[in-house]
């Protein structure tokens, strides 16, 4: 564990002095934060009543509002499809310092030195690993706590209590972290075959795609996520992870990668 | 200290190492020469547990290769063709992580001991990447001695420096030869190895010779003993070849060149047999065979060998 720790204090000394990285770390976050509030903050000048209408709300959605007034419900409506933003966040920023952290040794030619150390591949992918995944976690989170703040500002207050109940915070505290780890483990894969960071983070972007259909199934009101569903996608993305770990360890090879970087 | 039999890689159809047997004694700086794709850092690679063999075996300070791997690292210092310095990093930082991943006990002190030595101590919070070439290929070096091994390689350890980094690192090589470090050395440059190295293998894929750089020179060519004279008659050439331990006799010019095996006895009657035979002899000195003469004697009649 300690040789993990090292390994993950390490990145962060490396990666988030690499502007890129950061960049890209704080910038995505903040959009996918400000972009809710802002339309919050129209929505909430209009008034909730008259700015959206309830017919545009699909009818299964009340059963999620429980006792909500109808304008409540349809407002919480809205206030949910940002949820999903949330969940991009643990996808995305791992991504981005996962395919650094491994293709950026290989680039600057510091892997072989570190595969030379009595370190094991499970000490250096889980230093790694962790690096990628505690800043995404916590950013989601902060992100997360910010949000809740400006909806209990902006939104009506029985919206406000809704934003903290269990299926968002399942999401947020259980699934995002598990969504980061099936990320890390993606770039770990697919770092493990490239030799440019960039392609690297492009490629195991494409991790993003099965929660841009939900959020897609979500919009057009196919599909409706409650409480129970999110409890699935939670036990769906750990059994994912655990596999996509014993991948990305087993694809993880020190002699081809030492080997076949030229 | 380090010792292989048959040892041997393979990557795919190209073999990179052919049945590789030797014996690195301890303390002893030892060179691996070789063209490009000969399959030097390919067997460093493989003594260094990075790589395992396709067949063969290997011991390494008392560790198996692909049996004993992490102890093995624990064992070795292994300094790589590119420096792979962390530039971001400062250097204090820099070899302060690998002490950490070699599990070094004190590692402030470890780190300030090589800083101190290396006349680094003062720019310690400097990036990496500020550094100059020499300097950082020392602190690679550095890197590599962090858990005081007993084994040590370095693979092509001045290439693309300046002759006056390459000497710094040169020096420092000589400093670790006295601490009584194995050293393995691969290198391309021949010079180089002449001064280093006790003994040197000479290989391209499969083992072509194994000595130390002076006895090479003797096997190969023996030792030629140049005879400046005033004028040059054939009776002089055939007064040398007279001589029983004369192995040869060349007329270049004004200069007869015999060899023989022992000069220092030898050379007083080969003078005396000259004068005798009416020579004029002007000056009498060894003429030297280098390394490369050695090398590229061996590599006469050597298949190139394919690129990895």
């Amino acid at each position: 564990m300690h040789k993990v720790w090292v390994i993950a204090r390490k990145e962060w000394s490396e990666v988030f002095r690499n502007r890129l990285v950061l960049f890209t770390v704080a910038l995505l976050p903040a959009i996918l934060t400000a972009l809710p509030l802002a339309i919050l903050v129209g929505i909430g000048r209009q008034g909730f009543g008259d700015a959206i209408a309830t017919g545009d709300m699909p009818e299964s959605f009340l059963q999620v509002c429980g006792g909500l007034a109808l304008e409540d419900c349809t407002a919480y409506f809205l206030v949910s499809q940002f949820l999903l933003l949330f969940l991009l966040m643990p996808l995305a920023i791992p991504v981005t310092i996962a395919s650094y952290s491994i293709v950026g040794e290989k680039v600057t030619r510091t892997l072989e030195p570190l595969l030379a150390t009595p370190v094991s591949t499970l000490q250096l992918l889980g230093g790694k690993g962790l690096a990628a995944v505690a800043p995404a976690v916590l950013v989601t989170w902060a992100c997360f706590a910010v949000f809740n703040i400006g909806v209990r500002v902006l939104a009506p207050p029985a919206v406000a209590s809704k934003v903290a109940d269990p299926m968002w915070l399942l999401a947020i505290f259980v699934v995002g972290p598990l969504l980061a780890l099936a990320a890390v483990c993606v770039a770990v894969m697919v770092s493990s075959r490239t030799s440019e960071p960039r392609v690297a983070e492009q490629v195991s972007m494409l991790v993003m795609l099965p929660l841009m259909f939900v959020l897609i199934g979500q919009v057009a009101g196919l599909i409706l996520l409650n409480t129970e569903m999110v409890l699935y996608i939670a036990i769906g993305t750990a059994v994912v992870d655990v596999g996509l770990m014993a991948f990305a360890v087993n694809l993880f090879q020190r002699e081809s990668i030492l080997t076949r970087w030229h | 200290m380090i010792e292989t039999r048959d040892l041997t890689r393979r990557f795919g159809d190209v073999l990179a190492v052919d049945r590789l047997t030797l014996t690195v004694r301890p303390g002893e700086i030892f060179g691996f020469l070789g063209p490009n794709g000969a399959g030097k850092t390919t067997t460093i690679r493989m003594l260094a547990a990075l790589i395992e063999p396709t067949s063969g075996e290997a011991t390494v300070a008392g560790c198996r290769v692909g049996k004993d791997d992490s102890r093995l690292r624990a064992q070795v210092g292994f300094l790589t063709e590119t420096p792979g310095l962390y530039d971001r990093l400062s250097t204090e930082a820099n070899l302060s992580y690998f002490a950490h991943l070699y599990d070094v006990e004190d590692v402030p002190g470890r780190v300030e001991h090589y800083l101190k030595w290396l006349g680094l101590w003062d720019r310690r919070a400097e990036p990496a990447g500020t550094l100059s070439k020499g300097m950082r290929q020392k602190l690679a070096i550095a890197r590599a001695l962090l858990h005081d091994p007993p084994v040590v390689f370095l693979d092509e350890p001045t290439s693309a420096l300046d002759p006056e980094a390459a000497h710094l690192v040169r020096d420092f090589i000589g400093e670790l030869r006295r601490e009584g470090r194995t050293i393995v050395l691969c290198t391309h440059n021949l010079d180089e190895a002449d001064r280093l190295c006790d003994r040197v293998a000479v290989f391209r894929q499969r083992l072509l010779a194994l000595d130390a750089p002076a006895e090479l020179r003797r096997q190969l060519f023996g030792r030629k003993v140049v005879f400046h004279l005033k004028e040059l008659k054939p009776e002089y050439s055939l007064a040398l070849q007279a001589f029983p331990f004369v192995s040869g006799v060349q007329a270049v010019d004004r200069r007869l060149l015999a060899t023989v095996q022992d000069p220092e006895t030898q050379n007083p009657a080969l003078v005396l047999a000259l004068v005798e035979a009416g020579a004029e002899v002007q000056f009498v000195g060894e003429l030297r065979q280098t390394l490369e003469d050695v090398y590229l004697q061996l590599m006469k009649g050597e298949a190139a060998p394919r690129e990895l």
